[in-house]
């Protein structure tokens, strides 16, 4: 309850009148800079409110007299970005992969833009620096399921493997084992065979058996000697490189049940000229061939 | 009268009651227009009821807390709409109870996964992400490969249909079936009414056990669907104004 207001001996300032049990409060004023700082604020909070987006109405919200919105200003960004680069992007999307190879501003942005590229959609499963996984190929060497040519590349990257476009590259090994083409003991001389053409010795008489097996059921895709087919995406067996294991037991698991990894149509996902960039990237990557 | 403020300290009802209409006001601001704002929402086409096996993903998703560490919300800024595709729409999670939008990355946004790997990448990366990702910390989940309990999918769809998801009498007579036409467990039936009920769901066998509908299938093919249901292709935006 202020009371009296009165003036204090020591400091010479004024008291609130408030007093509770004989203890008295000083009325000291607030700091100027203090209290202009606070009267700035509240200006700057209500200029703010009427220039931006702020306040909600019953159906809607007032936009604010500067017309600003987040969506808009971010469109404005990516345009000015596009802008920015589509010289050198249309550059890319019309020149042949081995040209842009030739041309070391146009390589200098694929490096760049590529690198990034890279990291974001493709090192998910072929590894940093395309190093590659168990079921997803390396990169980064020059074995190549479904051709390594920068044509080959650009195929792939733009409509995938095994997936619903149209366009997709698409094979399917047979089930061997599970769909009862072959018993568990060609499976066996098969895989023992498929073995040797990367050097791993075996039993003459299995390897014989192997041979007969894969000439019949294997040369068609994979070749008379295990060199492969890219049309077909039919790996090269005799690199001594395997996607899903070299072992006998995982040889074995890939005759009896099949391979069928997919690989998305990036077309789907991202413009044509980073697909471009990112197969020449990758053809860069060391085994492009 | 001059006014003193000791009328309200000395009188413990009309403090209460002016406390009220003060932090009333605050409340009422902030509260009432989101039930009358109609906008909020932008209007766009494809975006519709989780199937029931996507449903299934999402719960575990949930339940797992991948919300922790995954947000399912890419903001209006450059790096990230380079990075994870066109900035989440509030349409895009209205039939959301509760929504992932997430506060915390600790991995990468999830919005717009869907189609980004193939089904086996995410079996695979589930069952030990470091196997494909050597720098990864996520947790393995590799007990996800056993059966998912889908008999009671019907009243999931009920109750979301009470939060006010469009669920018709059809889906909800349907979803058990669905869970096991979606996973791949019917392998000669008809997909035409599921595809019908629920464009642009994921068919198939996702972790390559057909026979089995599995925690696995359920939450790939939820990650698969993610961010895919909108074509961004076709539209402007002009026309996503609030």
């Amino acid at each position: 309850m202020p009371t009296k207001i009165e003036k204090d001996a020591t400091t010479g300032q004024d008291t609130t009148g408030h007093e509770w049990d004989g203890i008295k409060e000083l009325n000291t004023p607030l700091p100027k800079w203090w209290l202009y700082t606070f009267y700035f604020c509240i200006v700057w909070g209500i200029a703010y409110t009427v220039l931006y987006p702020s306040w909600p109405t019953l159906s809607s919200h007032f936009g604010g007299t500067s017309g600003w919105t987040r969506r808009a200003e971010l469109a404005e960004t990516l345009t000015a970005q596009k802008a920015a680069q589509a010289d050198t992007r249309a550059k890319i999307v019309a020149t042949p992969i081995e040209e842009i190879r030739k041309d070391p501003a146009l390589m200098g942005y694929v490096q760049a833009a590529g690198r990034v590229a890279f990291a974001d959609n493709c090192a998910g499963c072929h590894g940093a620096g395309g190093a590659g996984a168990v079921g997803f190929p390396t990169l980064a060497d020059d074995d190549w399921i479904w051709g390594g040519k920068p044509e080959d590349i650009l195929q792939t990257i733009t409509y995938g493997i095994r997936n619903a476009n149209e366009n997709s590259r698409i094979s399917d090994m047979p089930r061997f084992g599970a769909d009862g083409l072959l018993t568990k003991e060609q499976i066996g001389d098969v895989a023992d065979y498929v073995l040797s053409l990367s050097g791993t010795a075996a039993d003459p008489a299995v390897l014989a058996r192997g041979a007969t097996v894969f000439a019949e059921n294997c040369a068609a895709c994979h070749g008379e000697k295990g060199e492969g087919m890219h049309e077909m995406g039919a790996p090269r067996l005799s690199d001594g490189i395997w996607l899903y294991g070299g072992d006998r037991k995982t040889v074995i698991e890939t005759i009896t049940y099949a391979r069928r990894g997919s690989m998305p149509a990036w077309i789907e996902r991202l413009d044509p000229a980073t697909v471009k960039v990112l197969a020449t990237y990758v053809h860069a990557l060391g085994g492009g061939q | 009268m001059k006014f003193s403020h000791a009328i309200i300290e000395k009188n413990v009802l009309l403090l209460a009651v002016l406390s009220l209409l003060t932090v009333s006001i605050g409340g009422l601001v902030q509260i009432v227009p989101l039930f009358t704002i109609e906008s909020t929402i932008e209007r766009v086409d494809g975006v519709r009821p989780y199937s029931p096996l996507e449903l299934a993903g999402r719960n575990i998703y949930i339940r797992e807390g991948c919300y922790l560490c995954h947000s399912q919300q890419i903001r209006t800024f450059k790096d990230e709409v380079e990075r994870y595709g066109h900035y989440s729409l509030a349409a895009e999670s209205m039939y959301d109870h509760p929504f992932q939008w997430g506060s915390k990355r600790t991995g990468p946004d999830l919005a717009r996964v869907g189609g980004k790997y193939s089904n086996a990448w995410h079996v695979a990366h589930l069952n030990d992400p470091r196997a494909l990702v050597p720098e990864s910390i996520m947790p393995t989940y590799q007990f996800l490969n056993r059966p998912l309990k889908y008999e009671d999918y019907a009243d999931h769809l009920k109750a979301l249909r009470i939060a006010g998801v469009p669920y018709t009498d059809e889906m909800v007579a349907e979803a058990v079936k669905d869970v096991r036409l979606q996973a791949g467990a019917l392998p000669d039936a008809d997909t035409a009414g599921l595809l019908a009920r629920y464009p642009k769901a994921h068919l198939g066998d996702f972790d390559g056990k057909p026979e089995e509908v599995t925690e696995m299938d359920a939450l790939v093919a939820y990650l698969q669907m993610l961010g895919t249901l909108v074509d961004f292709t076709r539209i402007n935006p002009e026309d996503l104004k609030q």
